[in-house]
This record gives structure tokens, C-alpha cells and sequence, in this order.
């Protein structure tokens, strides 16, 4: 029989701290340790002496001061007199706009371009390969900037839309596409609106009733109801009744040519559409072939065993092949969402209002305070990717395998 | 096993850093080079020709300096900065002086800690619109939108006037002046504004100038001039006098062509104080006699640099207006050499 | 078969006929068509949509592009010739060529030296990249950085030397003590090269670099698409060895070595590439003691190789989670130490997976080299963006720079992208 021994313990040498497990990963830590405080130490005192040499402080008290510039996409109110704090939380709501319209349609882009290149029919996967390949290899800031000046070259000024001999028009008399952006109607809301919007609101809720209902029926009677149209029917008809009901409560906002640009209505600037498109059609490109790699990744046993059941081929894609391909899709999804939202700094280039171009361009540049700027510049973008990946990891999990 | 190099390169360039000195002049001189910060490219201010050779009359005063330290006008690296690194790369000594169209303001003086060390040109914020928009006056702009390059005390000019004026617009910043141009001739903006000065470089490179119309309005003050850092005064006088020894030399009819004859002596004393051949202004400042003579040799006076790189007869096609010498009815005044 | 002739059926047939053709509609190119194009409604109506798509961009470019005018001075000159036609001004290629890919202040007479480099640069990574070549060629690659680094920014060949013999000496004393322990050998090692720089740092005279065999080039004239060639190679080599560093630490039981790698990576990879470039542009410099200037060229470098440093972290530690525990048991009930472990069994396997997502972060890091021209270092786009948009001549040529940007970068991408497919199934087959 052996037993196990400690080894003698023998007296500390100083050899031990490297060569002795029990002291080892201590020693390393403490290495570790000093050499951290070392080179932030190293690194604050050069920064402090740098800063006394120049005669300059750090200090965060232009945020308070008036900005003095004006922006062209506000969300929130703001005129040249408001703070630089206001022009960054401008430039923030505009980085955030941005990056969630162009994860929505990116996301569409890339189901749809890999779903498709995996079609049989050739002309149509290779056209959607050609896709991939493409804006895969070039880089994004070439992307933008090309599509920007696609943008500003192909679609008409406002100037083109005047006079006689106008070479441009409205299309419907309610949509103008110019290269200063897209003017679309907006909405006027009238006395009693608020009602039709809760009539708009109760019909979708009735809809994910009736849906649940015949879900229900479904597993309970094995009865199928027809689902698609009764939806639609659900959503319009109740807020079409109430919109005449009410008289007409919801008018539109035309826009208009008048002096120098459009007027009314809603504008989508052209800098936002131009980075919103690149960052989708770029990024599209990536989700693409995470799509066609999820997609692929559901054995074909699968398919084949969903079919012999004797489901049609719709019901087999959305029952069993898009289930399990999410598993794989989702993370890497993510990590191209956070790449959008990190991507959307390229604003620069367009003179999209983001907040790279505000706190870290126009105030930067009138300030001077570089190392203010950029200090806070990254820690809003860490903390929005943190949030991202924390958010989705939640959902990430609930969809995860349940293993038991 | 890049890694070595880059340690290597890292430790060279720590031994490269080499003797902390105090002052700029010593370390320019131990170093043989200027390091002058000029813009990243406007055409006739500082901008690289085909062959990679930095033109302009930003430059043109780089040179001036590096040839009144060395007496060699090509003992200049050029380094190109942004709106957004120029004030970094002054601060943090990368470059010795910054010569890139920067306007004097009270905040970057006091408050960023520069020094301004004079006015080589006299420039203000202007407005290009085309012709057929029937445009006479800035104050017609209601609602139009304007291409602005950022960068420079321009955003905030425009939103003063517009507040001033009680009109609106819509400002779209635009990093390069090319994309600025290309925006604006396209028509996704109405309205293009910068210095004049930008204004007319880039007016003259249209396919058709005569289409573009500047405004009269000037809306701000822009004295666009060299700087260095606060607390080196020694180099601040060197950087200095050196602009005032090309525009005195303009004043006392000093040119390239004339330098040498009359730095062999004149009747009129300031000439020679300027040129060295009287009195001690060189060895007061540091530098060796000749100094001003080697700087108005290295592109000649301020009229020769401002006809070479933005006179009339350029494509620019500036007139002298407000740079002109006091004498003329401009504000070009240098104190005297004594 | 004569005896059949009394049999009362008129015709009998003796032999095989000759097999029939198929169907036209079942062979051919029509086969082919009706497959793999309108195989049903649905389907065709999509092929007749896409192929009005490529006829739409291929009728506004192509004609656009043949009919462009290769030989003129300024835009001004190509419009002449055009005489009103519509066609591309790809003159301004033609005489902005070594401008694009060198910048413009790299000496004409010295496009030489970069171009050999990059030639030799095959040669050195072809070793790296085909495992089939003799492992001696790896000699060459250890050479290589020394090597292209004195051919691209010349100056005196003491330095390389210098650099290399650091190296060698390093090594010698990592061979020496690590029998004995890795981490003495590890360290010393880097000591020993450390010691050697500084010391041969000190020989070296001043001015060696006046009169060298190879003019010295300052890194600020380095420009065109060779920066974004050097920034890309130089950090993509740079961050591996601090990648592997950063997931063995991330991997590691040490609670304070983890959380130090773990905030590190989470940290580089939050911020966007540009607000790092930021950071070296206006604020690096701050951090590097007074008096001293680190060229713009290696604080981008330092940045953007922790930058795929956090991201090539990422990938390995895929590798290593990925290897099954086994190996890892295996290596510590044979008795091997964590450092034998690491260096004999787990990385050389976790390596070879991890090679595929590599070689994606380093197409992507390649990609965002172009990021550089925001902070005023004139690689392909800065050239582009800045002095040839801006000069007198070429103001307003947009497409044609543009595209050609567009084109240089989808060769080296898509090629470099090609050999990592090559590769995973290559790699694929002993996994299976």
C-alpha cells in the first residue's frame, strides 16, 4: 500500500518561489502585478510631465461650455448655443440610429444573399457569390466612400427639381430623392389620433391572440386555420374603420420645393442613407455566408427525416432546418452587429454627424482636448459593445442546445 | 520574428530621442532638420506637386526658417497634420512649428498654451455659390445648405453669422476639400464656404469658374499664421523674425535676385541690419549673420512667395487686398530691425 | 437463325438498333438551362432579374471603362479627348502610378528597393504558408524582417545586424536554460537580446547612417499601397506571438494574469479601430517620455498590432478550447510541466486549427489599414483622398482612383482568402 506524502518540508530557499508550485503562481502574480504598476506608473508620469511641460491640465469643463457649431441630424433639441455634452449625446442618438437601421437591414441582406447562394439556380448563386466575394475584400471605408459619391453623382439636386426644364421629378408627388437625402411624407397628427394609434396598437395584440388561439386549436383538434390573412385582415381593416370613423384625424406632410431645398415632410439625410447602405451591403456580405454556413450545418438527415413525415417544404425550413441553423448563426450575427455599430465611426468620411464626428471631430477640434475627447469617445463605444454582447449573450443562451 | 525588429527599432529610436535639451533652436540644430507641421494638402498653401515636392506658401515660410537656422531652405521635413492632430503634434514636440493656415484665436493662445508669432496671411471666411442660383448676399441663404470643411474655426464662424443674421441652414462637414468640391458641384449642397483664400484655390480648378460666383460677405476674421509652443521664447523670436525679415525685405525692395548685390553694403542702414553686414541681429537671435539674407534667398520676399504661390498670375489668382504692405493700404507691417 | 424463317411473324428484328439520342430537352446546353436557370416559375423569374441586373451594371461600365482614355496630362486634357463622349480618365493611373503605390515622397530611384522586398516576401512566407516546402526555407524567413527592413528604410546596415545578432543571442541563451526551465530561458533569452541592442546601440556611431550603401528613408516618406502592404505584414507578424501570449493568459488559472488579459482584450475589442488610431495620433504621444518624438509610422503600428493582437487572442483561444481535453491530460500525466505541455502538445495542434481564423483577421486587418488616412498618413486612399484629388490636374477623378483602390485590394484579399479555404480543407482531412 503507498500513501501519499507530503515531500520534507524544508526550510524556504529563495529558488522555491520559481521552482516550487506552491509559491510559483504566487510569484508570478506579484511579477505580474509590479510590472503592471511599473509601466502604468511609467506611463502617468510621462503624461503628467509631458502635460506640466506644455502647460496644459486635464480637465473635462468644455463639456459644460457652449459648442458653438451646429449639426444637421439632431434627434433631440439642439441649436449652436448648446453644451459639447449636448452635441455628444447628438452624436451618440445618431451613432446609435445608424447602427440599429443598418443591423435590421444588413440582416435582411445577408439571409437573403445566403439563403439565395445556396439556390440551384446557377445564374442566381453565382450572382450572390460575385456579392460575397466582393465586399468582402474591399474595405469598408472604400465601400462608403464609394457609395457616397454613387449617391451624390447618380441622384439629382434639388436645383433639378426647379423651373421649367426640370430634368427630375417627385415620385407620386410625395417622395423626392435627391442627393441631400430622401424627403417622404410625414405624418400630421390631428385631434383624436391618439385613439386610431390605440386601435393600431389593440389589433396587433389581437393578431398574436388569434395566432396563439390557432396555434392552440392546432395541437388541441389537429383543426388548421388559415392564418396569413386573417392577420392582415386584423391589422389593417379596425384602424382603416376608425381612420374614417374619426374623421380622417391623420393627414400628411408633403414636402415641397421651396427656396432652396425641400420643405416639409421628413428628410433622410444623405449622409445617413449613404453609411447606412455601405455598412448593410458591407456587412450583408459577412451575415451572408454565416447564414449559408448555419444553413449548411443542419445535416442533411434533417431535412430528408422532416420531409418523410410528410411536412411541406416551407414548414421544413421553418420547423426544423432554421431552428437548429440559428444555434450556429447567432453568435457570429453578433460579433457583426458589434462590428456595424464599431464600423459606423467611419461617419467621418461622409460628414454623417456621429459621434466620432462630434465629440471626437468638431469638438476635438475646437477644444483641443485631445485626450479628453478620445478617453470618452472609447468608453462610450465600450460600453455599447458590452451591452451588445451582454444582451446577446442572454438570448444566445435561451437559445442554446438544452443538454440534459 | 518581426517582434526583434520592432524592439529594435523601438530602442533606436529611444537613442535616437537622444539628450533632453530645453530649448527648440538647440534641438533643431543638433538634429540638422526643421520639423514643420503643413497641411495635408490645399492647393497653393502647402500641398506635395507630381514629383513629391512640397509647394506653397506655407511652405514657403518652413523654408524661410529652416533656411535662416541652417542656411539650407531644403533642411525641412515636412509633416502633414489634420485640423484634428496639428495641436498634438505641436504640444508633444513631433513637429517645431506649425505653419498650416491656423487662425489666431484668444483660446488657442492662452488656453491650448501657443504662441503665435505673427500673421503671414490675412484671410476670411467667404461663400461660394453657383451663378444661376441668383444669389447676391450671404443674407439670402435662408435654408440652404452649406458644405463646410471642417477642421478650422469654419463651423463656428457659420453658425454666428446665421444666429446673427436670424436665418437657418443646414450644415453638412465635409472632411477633404475634394469631397467638399465634389459635393458641391454635384448639388447636394448650395452653398460652399471656407477661408477665401480656399475658396478661390478651389474655384479655379473647376471645369468652368466662371459659373461660381463669391459672395461679398466676409463673415470673420481669419489671421492665418505660424506657431510654436508657449515658454520657448528664444524660438519664437527665431520663427518670428524670420516672417518679419520677408516682409520687411518687400518694404526695403530686398528680392531674391537682389540679395546678394545688396549684402555686399548699402546707404540704407535697416538693409543692412537685415542682411548683417551692420550691427549684430543674428548673434542676438542665435543664428549666424546671414540669416535673414539665407531666408529671403530660400523662396525670396513675402511678394515674391505670395505671386509664386497664390498671386495672381497662379491659378489661385489671390490679389494682395489685405496682405498688402502697410504702405499699400494693407496690413503687412513689420517692426523695425534695430 | 434459319430455322425461324417458317414462323408466321412477318418481321423479326435481329439485332440492336442504334441507342436514340435524347431528347433535345433532356441533353445539352438546354438541359443545363432548364435545370440550373428556370427549373420552375419562381426560379426564373429570378434568373431574368439577375440577368437584368448584370446587364444593367455591366452596360454602364463597360463601355465607361473601354472607352477610356489612357495617355493625358490633367483631367482637362482627357475631357478634350473625349470631345463629350463618356469614358474613364484612366490616365490619371498611368501618371500617378508610383504615387499610388509608393506615396509620394519615396524616392523615384529607390522603388527598387520596396518592390524587392515585396518580391522577397513570397519567398519568406511560402515556407510558412505550404507545409510541404523543406523546413531549412524557414531560415529564409527569419531573415526576411532584417532583410526588408534595411532595404526599405536603408540607412546603415550596422542596425539590422545589430538587430539580428540580438536575436541570434537571445536565442543561443533560450537554447542554453531551457532544459532547465522555460521560464528562465524565456526570459533570458529576451534579456540577453535586450543587453546586445543596447550595448551594440551604443557602437554604433553617430551619422552611420549618412553614407550608407542604401539611403535612409525616413518612415514618414513611406506611402501608397506599400503602407498599407508593410502596416499589414509588420502587425499581423507582430500580433501573433503577443496573441498567443494574451489567450494562454486568458486560459491561465492565475486569477490576476487572467483578468489582466481578459480586460485587455474585451477593452481593444470594444473600441473601434479608428478611436486607437486616435490614440496614436494625439494622444500616444503624451504617454512616451518628454523630449522624445516615436514616429506617427510606429505609433500606428504599436496600436493597430494590439489591435489584432485582442482579435488573434480570440482565434487561438478558439484552438485551444477546441482541442479535447484528453490532449491536455495526456501532456500532464506523461508528466510535462505547463510549459513543455503548452509548447509540445497543446499549441502546435491548437496553432493548426486556429491557422483559417488568422488568416481571416488578417485579411480584415489588412483591409483596415486604410483606416490610416484619417489620421494623415498617405497610404493608397490618403493618396488618393489627399495630394491627387487635391492637385490642379486630377481634381474631380473619383471612379477611376476609387476603383483601382477597389481592384488592388480585392486581388490581395481574395487570393489571401482562396488560400485559407485551400488550407481548411487541406487541414480538414486529419480531422475527420
Amino acid at each position: 500500500m503507498t500513501t501519499l506524502t507530503d515531500p520534507p518540508r524544508a526550510g524556504f530557499r529563495l529558488y522555491l518561489l520559481f521552482n516550487d508550485t506552491r509559491y510559483r503562481s504566487l510569484t508570478f502574480q506579484a511579477i505580474a502585478l509590479m510590472l503592471l504598476i511599473f509601466a502604468f506608473a511609467y506611463l502617468g508620469s510621462n503624461l503628467f510631465r509631458n502635460l506640466t511641460a506644455a502647460g496644459l491640465n486635464i480637465s473635462y469643463d468644455f463639456l459644460g461650455s457652449s459648442a458653438g457649431y451646429d449639426i444637421n441630424q439632431r434627434l433631440i433639441e439642439y441649436d449652436s448655443q448648446s453644451t459639447n455634452a449636448r452635441a455628444a449625446v447628438v452624436g451618440i442618438l445618431n451613432t446609435l440610429l445608424v447602427a440599429f437601421l443598418a443591423c435590421v437591414t444588413a440582416t435582411i441582406f445577408g439571409v437573403i444573399a445566403g439563403v439565395l447562394r445556396l439556390s440551384n439556380n446557377w445564374l442566381v448563386s453565382k450572382l450572390m457569390a460575385f456579392y460575397v466575394e466582393i465586399f468582402r475584400n474591399i474595405p469598408v471605408l472604400i465601400w462608403i466612400i464609394i457609395i457616397f459619391t454613387i449617391m451624390t453623382a447618380v441622384l439629382p439636386g434639388p436645383n433639378k427639381f426647379r423651373g421649367d426644364s426640370a430634368t427630375a421629378s417627385m415620385v407620386l408627388d410625395m417622395f423626392a430623392f435627391t442627393n441631400r437625402g430622401i424627403y417622404v411624407p410625414a405624418p400630421t397628427w390631428g385631434a383624436g389620433s391618439s385613439i386610431l394609434v390605440l386601435t393600431f396598437i389593440a389589433s396587433i395584440a389581437g393578431i398574436f391572440a388569434y395566432r396563439r388561439y390557432t396555434t392552440k386549436l392546432l395541437y388541441d383538434t389537429g383543426r388548421l386555420l388559415p392564418v396569413f390573412w386573417p392577420s392582415i385582415a386584423l391589422l389593417l381593416m379596425p384602424t382603416i374603420l376608425m381612420y374614417f370613423v374619426l374623421g380622417r384625424p391623420v393627414g400628411l406632410d408633403l414636402p415641397e420645393l421651396r427656396g432652396f431645398n425641400f420643405q416639409g415632410g421628413l428628410k433622410i439625410g444623405g449622409p445617413l442613407i449613404a453609411l447606412w447602405f455601405a455598412l448593410s451591403v458591407y456587412t450583408g456580405a459577412f451575415i451572408a455566408e454565416n447564414v449559408r454556413a448555419g444553413i449548411q450545418s443542419v445535416s442533411k438527415g434533417q431535412t430528408e427525416a422532416a420531409l418523410a413525415l410528410g411536412l411541406r417544404p416551407g414548414r421544413v425550413m421553418n420547423l426544423v432546418v432554421l431552428p437548429q441553423a440559428l444555434r450556429v448563426i447567432i453568435p457570429p450575427l453578433i460579433s457583426q452587429f458589434l462590428n456595424i455599430t464599431k464600423n459606423s465611426s467611419l461617419a467621418i468620411a461622409v460628414g454623417y454627424a456621429d459621434v466620432t464626428a462630434t465629440l471626437g471631430g468638431i469638438t476635438l477640434n475646437q477644444t483641443g482636448r485631445a485626450i479628453e475627447c478620445v478617453v470618452l469617445l472609447m468608453l462610450f463605444y465600450l460600453t455599447i459593445s458590452l451591452s451588445i454582447s451582454a444582451i446577446m449573450n442572454v438570448y444566445n443562451n435561451s437559445v442554446k442546445l438544452k443538454e440534459r | 520574428m518581426k517582434k526583434t525588429v520592432f524592439l529594435g527599432a523601438l530602442t533606436v529610436a529611444g537613442l535616437a530621442a537622444g539628450a533632453s535639451a530645453a530649448a527648440t533652436l538647440d534641438d533643431v540644430k543638433a538634429r540638422g532638420k526643421l520639423n514643420c507641421g503643413v497641411t495635408t494638402g490645399l492647393v497653393g498653401f502647402a500641398a506635395p506637386d507630381a514629383n513629391g515636392e512640397w509647394k506653397g506658401f506655407d511652405v514657403g515660410v518652413c523654408r524661410a526658417v529652416a533656411a535662416a537656422v541652417f542656411g539650407d531652405p531644403t533642411a525641412v521635413e515636412f509633416v502633414p497634420t489634420t485640423g484634428k492632430t496639428r495641436f498634438t503634434a505641436l504640444a508633444s514636440g513631433e513637429i517645431d512649428m506649425l505653419a498650416r493656415n491656423t487662425t489666431w484665436t484668444f483660446s488657442r493662445d492662452v488656453d491650448l498654451k501657443f504662441e503665435f508669432v505673427g500673421v503671414n496671411y490675412y484671410d476670411g471666411q467667404g461663400f461660394m455659390v453657383p451663378k444661376d442660383l441668383g444669389v447676391g448676399s450671404a443674407k439670402d441663404l435662408d435654408g440652404a445648405t452649406v458644405c463646410i470643411q471642417t477642421g478650422t474655426t469654419t463651423e463656428l464662424n457659420l453658425a454666428d453669422f446665421f444666429r446673427a443674421n436670424n436665418i437657418s441652414y443646414e450644415p453638412v462637414p465635409i472632411e477633404t476639400n475634394a469631397e467638399a468640391q465634389q459635393q458641391y458641384l454635384a448639388g447636394a449642397c448650395d452653398v460652399y464656404t471656407t477661408d477665401a483664400s480656399g475658396l478661390a484655390a478651389t474655384r479655379a480648378t473647376f471645369e468652368d469658374p466662371a459659373a461660381h460666383v463669391l459672395l461679398p460677405e466676409i463673415v470673420s476674421k481669419e489671421p492665418l499664421g505660424p506657431l510654436v509652443r508657449h515658454g520657448d521664447n528664444e524660438w519664437a523670436d527665431v520663427v518670428r523674425w524670420s516672417l518679419n525679415a520677408l516682409i520687411a525685405a518687400e518694404e526695403m525692395g530686398i528680392t531674391s535676385a537682389n540679395v546678394e548685390e545688396l549684402s555686399a553694403g548699402t546707404n540704407n542702414p535697416e538693409v543692412n541690419r537685415i542682411l548683417g553686414t551692420e550691427g549684430n541681429l543674428g548673434e542676438m537671435l542665435g543664428l549666424s549673420a546671414d540669416w535673414a539674407k539665407n531666408a529671403i534667398m530660400a523662396g525670396g520676399n513675402y511678394a515674391e512667395l505670395f505671386e509664386k504661390n497664390i498671386g495672381e498670375t497662379t491659378p489661385i489668382g489671390l490679389a494682395r487686398g489685405l496682405n498688402a504692405q502697410w504702405t499699400d493700404g494693407g496690413l503687412l507691417y513689420s517692426p523695425p530691425f534695430r | 437463325m434459319s430455322n425461324f424463317q417458317t414462323n408466321p411473324v412477318a418481321f423479326v428484328r435481329e439485332g440492336m438498333i442504334p441507342s436514340a439520342p435524347p431528347p433535345y430537352t433532356a441533353g445539352g446546353p438546354i438541359k443545363w438551362l432548364r435545370e440550373n436557370l428556370f427549373a420552375t416559375p419562381a426560379n426564373a423569374l429570378l434568373t431574368i432579374v439577375a440577368a437584368y441586373v448584370i446587364y444593367l451594371v455591366l452596360a454602364s461600365t463597360l463601355p465607361w471603362v473601354l472607352n477610356g482614355v489612357w495617355t493625358a496630362n490633367s483631367l482637362a486634357e482627357c475631357r478634350e479627348i473625349l470631345n463629350g463622349t463618356s469614358g474613364a480618365c484612366l490616365a490619371v493611373l498611368t501618371e500617378r502610378w508610383p504615387q499610388l503605390l509608393f506615396g509620394f515622397k519615396y524616392p523615384s530611384d529607390q522603388y527598387w528597393r520596396p518592390a524587392l522586398a515585396f518580391a522577397l516576401l513570397f519567398v519568406a512566407v511560402a515556407p510558412v504558408l505550404f507545409f510541404d516546402l523543406p523546413r531549412k526555407l524557414l531560415t529564409i524567413t527569419a531573415l526576411y524582417p532584417f532583410v526588408a527592413f534595411w532595404l526599405i528604410w536603408g540607412g546603415t546596415i550596422l542596425a539590422p545586424i545589430l538587430a539580428l545578432v540580438g536575436c541570434v543571442g537571445g536565442y543561443l541563451v533560450y537554447q542554453r536554460f531551457v532544459k532547465g526551465s522555460f521560464a528562465i530561458g524565456f526570459f533570458g533569452g529576451i534579456a540577453a537580446a535586450f543587453v546586445i541592442w543596447m550595448v551594440g546601440g551604443a557602437l554604433i556611431p553617430d551619422g552611420a547612417s549618412e553614407n550608407s550603401i542604401l539611403t535612409a528613408i525616413p518612415s514618414r516618406d513611406l506611402g501608397g499601397f506599400m503602407l498599407n502592404m508593410m502596416l499589414g505584414v509588420t502587425c499581423v507578424s507582430l500580433s501573433i506571438p503577443i496573441g498567443i501570449a494574451l489567450a494562454l493568459g486568458r486560459q491561465s488559472r492565475l486569477p490576476l494574469i487572467k483578468i489582466i488579459c481578459v480586460v485587455f482584450i474585451e477593452f481593444i475589442r470594444g473600441v473601434p479601430l479608428i478611436t486607437l488610431l486616435f490614440v496614436a495620433n494625439v494622444m500616444l504621444a503624451y504617454f512616451f517620455p518628454p523630449n522624445s518624438s516615436v514616429d506617427l509610422f510606429l505609433r500606428v503600428v504599436i496600436m493597430i498590432t494590439m489591435f489584432s493582437a485582442a482579435y488573434i487572442a480570440e482565434v487561438i483561444r478558439g484552438g485551444l478550447a477546441a482541442l479535447p481535453t484528453g490532449q491536455y491530460e495526456a501532456a500532464n500525466s506523461l508528466g510535462l510541466d505547463y510549459a513543455q505541455a503548452m509548447r509540445l502538445i497543446i499549441l502546435p495542434q491548437a496553432l493548426k486549427i486556429s491557422i483559417p481564423g488568422i488568416v481571416n483577421v488578417a485579411v480584415g486587418l489588412f483591409k483596415d489599414t486604410t483606416l490610416v488616412s484619417v489620421i494623415s498618413m498617405f497610404d493608397l486612399l490618403g493618396m488618393i483622398r489627399g495630394p491627387i484629388l487635391a492637385s490642379t490636374e486630377w481634381n474631380g477623378v473619383y471612379w477611376e482612383l476609387l476603383g483601382f483602390a477597389a481592384l488592388l485590394f480585392f486581388v490581395v484579399c481574395y487570393g489571401i482568402s482562396q488560400y485559407s479555404q485551400w488550407l481548411e480543407r487541406r487541414l480538414a482531412t486529419g480531422h475527420r
